[in-house]
């Protein structure tokens, strides 16, 4: 007979083995470009650009308008503006069913996100494409809420800002897409006339109709560094040519030197660069109402 | 004549018989002087430019421009203008624009060429630049879709205060070879794509993209005088219509005209 007799059953395992694991999913997130793991919170603190080696990830379209637009503070501008299927396209799924899958993944009502408030001291009208949404491609809808963007701060006299990322022009509505590029140019036409500013932002990924018209039309036009920038996709030119491509072909830096960018600039001076060029481009006597 | 298919019409939009800009120049101008070069690079033989008189009107004329022959069509380079190409568009449109000539562009490109020197001298840009400053050019511009209306290689050349376009003609935002392949992964599934695409005359009309849509026979072959006539009638009519109008007018019809364009859908919250 031994001291110490058990009262309490013997512990057993608790826990599965197999789920005996540290959680870090959505604590660490790998660096694409260097491999280095980083603390979410710390990537979050440099504007999703990594500390390591300066890859810039990819980012969401409210969080980029938060941060440009001073104390983060904007006016949502026709969130209601969303896309209908003029086509009734259907191919492997239908259009409508798409566009309700890119709502539900996105969380955002269309590919673009745009709004009104005030950078560095200076009104401006910004709009932020998201290629979480149908690869953030160019349908009536987003080229409604750009033109109606435009004609705002033509009305209020403010600057426009627009970032872009984007496959294109969104196939799915046809021409009626395809004449959403004639119809933004049109009103940057205007915004030309009116003699206010426009800056753009290329972001990774900026392709097809969207580069083709407002993307490289602005003042200012300015790239993310390592950001993919062309009129055809890689894809689309080795099939033509039926060649491998050069490496960096169609990357910002290769725009630059090509001297179709003004500035390639690193996502967390960004905001103190576009402030800075406001100041020399928003003008009161041109900008008074 | 309303049987055909949308496939059979991009068949026929392609067929190596169809008259191209230089064809139409010959049938339906009393002359014509061809300019060259962007004065920044080259002279792009996919895009041709010039004054022409029609009816004893002076008007500019610029229109893509295919080969026949395998010789002509890589001169032309299968009608696939470079930037150079566009610029010199433009070029001519801002001659006409000085001296208050009306501007007519004939659209018929598969697209803008997918290259690399293409990407290296702004494709991208000098289309963007094209839309912006055609949508403002301060003369009348009829806009002609006369056989494949591809993508923004065409729309390049396609801002302009009124858009015909021929029965069997297309214009679409993507080939239907490609949207196939994007969609479908296969580009053997190209008709099926090209009902999908709703690239027709037809359908561009009910679209409000087009404003007239030009009847042909049974297809429209070089040879055909009564077609090409039609179309003649029909640019005449429309150029005296919009001469009519004052500039501001026009221009303020031709944004209105671009601003209308487009579904969707608008909740209120």
């Amino acid at each position: 007979m031994s001291w110490f007799r058990r009262k309490k059953p013997k512990i057993t395992e608790l826990v599965d083995d197999k789920e005996r694991t540290v959680r870090t999913e959505g604590v660490f997130i790998k660096c694409s470009e260097c491999g280095a793991a980083l603390y979410k919170g710390e990537l979050e603190e440099s504007e999703y650009v990594c500390p390591k080696c300066g890859y810039h990830f990819r980012m969401g379209a409210r969080e980029r308008l938060k941060r440009l637009f001073d104390n983060g503070i904007y006016e949502p501008l026709d969130e209601g503006v969303m896309s209908s299927d003029p086509l009734e396209f259907f191919d492997s799924k239908s259009y409508k069913q798409r566009i309700e899958e890119a709502k539900a993944a996105s969380g955002l009502p269309e590919a673009v996100v745009t709004g009104k408030g005030v950078v560095g001291g200076h009104l401006v009208f910004a709009g932020v494409m998201d290629m979480s949404f149908i690869g953030g491609s160019m349908g009536s809808a987003v080229g409604e809420k750009i033109t109606r963007l435009i004609e705002r701060a033509i009305k209020e006299r403010g600057a426009v800002v627009i970032f872009s990322a984007s496959g294109g022009a969104r196939m799915q509505e046809g021409i009626l897409s395809l004449m959403q590029m004639a119809k933004i140019s049109a009103a940057l036409g205007r915004l030309h006339e009116e003699r206010l500013p426009y800056i753009s932002v290329m972001t990774d990924p900026t392709t097809g109709g969207v580069t083709a018209s407002f993307a490289m039309l602005g003042d200012v036009n300015i790239a993310e560094p390592k950001a993919l920038i062309g009129f055809a996709g890689p894809r689309v030119i080795e099939q033509t040519i039926r060649q491998k491509l050069p490496k960096g072909f169609q990357r910002s830096e290769f725009l630059l030197e090509h001297g179709m960018l003004d500035m390639v600039v690193d996502r967390r001076q960004m905001r103190q660069t576009i402030i800075r060029l406001l100041d020399f481009m928003m003008n009161d006597s041109l900008t008074r109402k | 004549m309303s049987d055909k298919t949308a496939f059979d019409r991009v068949q026929l939009a392609r067929h190596p018989d169809r008259p191209y800009t230089l064809d139409l120049i010959g049938k339906i101008f009393d002359d014509f002087v061809e300019l060259h070069g962007d004065r920044r690079f080259s002279d792009d033989a996919a895009i041709v430019a010039g004054f022409a008189s029609i009816e004893k009107m002076q008007v500019a004329v610029v229109g893509h421009q295919k080969g026949r022959d395998m010789q002509s069509r890589k001169a032309r380079n299968f009608g696939m203008p470079k930037p150079e190409g566009y610029r010199k568009a433009l070029r001519v449109m801002k001659i006409a624009e000085k001296f208050s000539r009306p501007v007519i562009t004939f659209v018929d490109t598969p697209g803008a060429y997918p290259g690399i020197d293409a990407e290296e001298r702004g494709q991208a840009e000098a289309i963007a630049y094209n839309l912006r400053e055609m949508a403002r050019l301060r003369t009348p511009v009829i806009v002609v879709v006369i056989g494949e209306g591809g993508s923004g290689g065409a729309l390049a050349i396609g801002v302009g205060d009124r858009i015909l376009m021929m029965e069997n003609a297309i214009y679409s935002v993507i080939s239907p070879e490609g949207c196939a392949a994007i969609l479908w992964k296969d580009a053997s599934f190209a008709p099926k794509a090209a009902q999908a695409l709703r690239l027709t005359a037809k359908d561009l009309f009910e679209f409000g993209v087009v404003d007239e849509v030009v009847p042909e026979d049974d297809g429209w072959f070089v040879s055909d005088e009564t077609t090409s006539s039609l179309l003649k009638r029909s640019i005449l009519k429309h150029l005296s219509d919009l001469c009519l109008l004052s500039t501001e007018e026009l221009l303020r019809l031709r944004y209105e005209k671009f601003r209308k364009m487009g579904l969707f859908f608008e909740a209120s919250f």
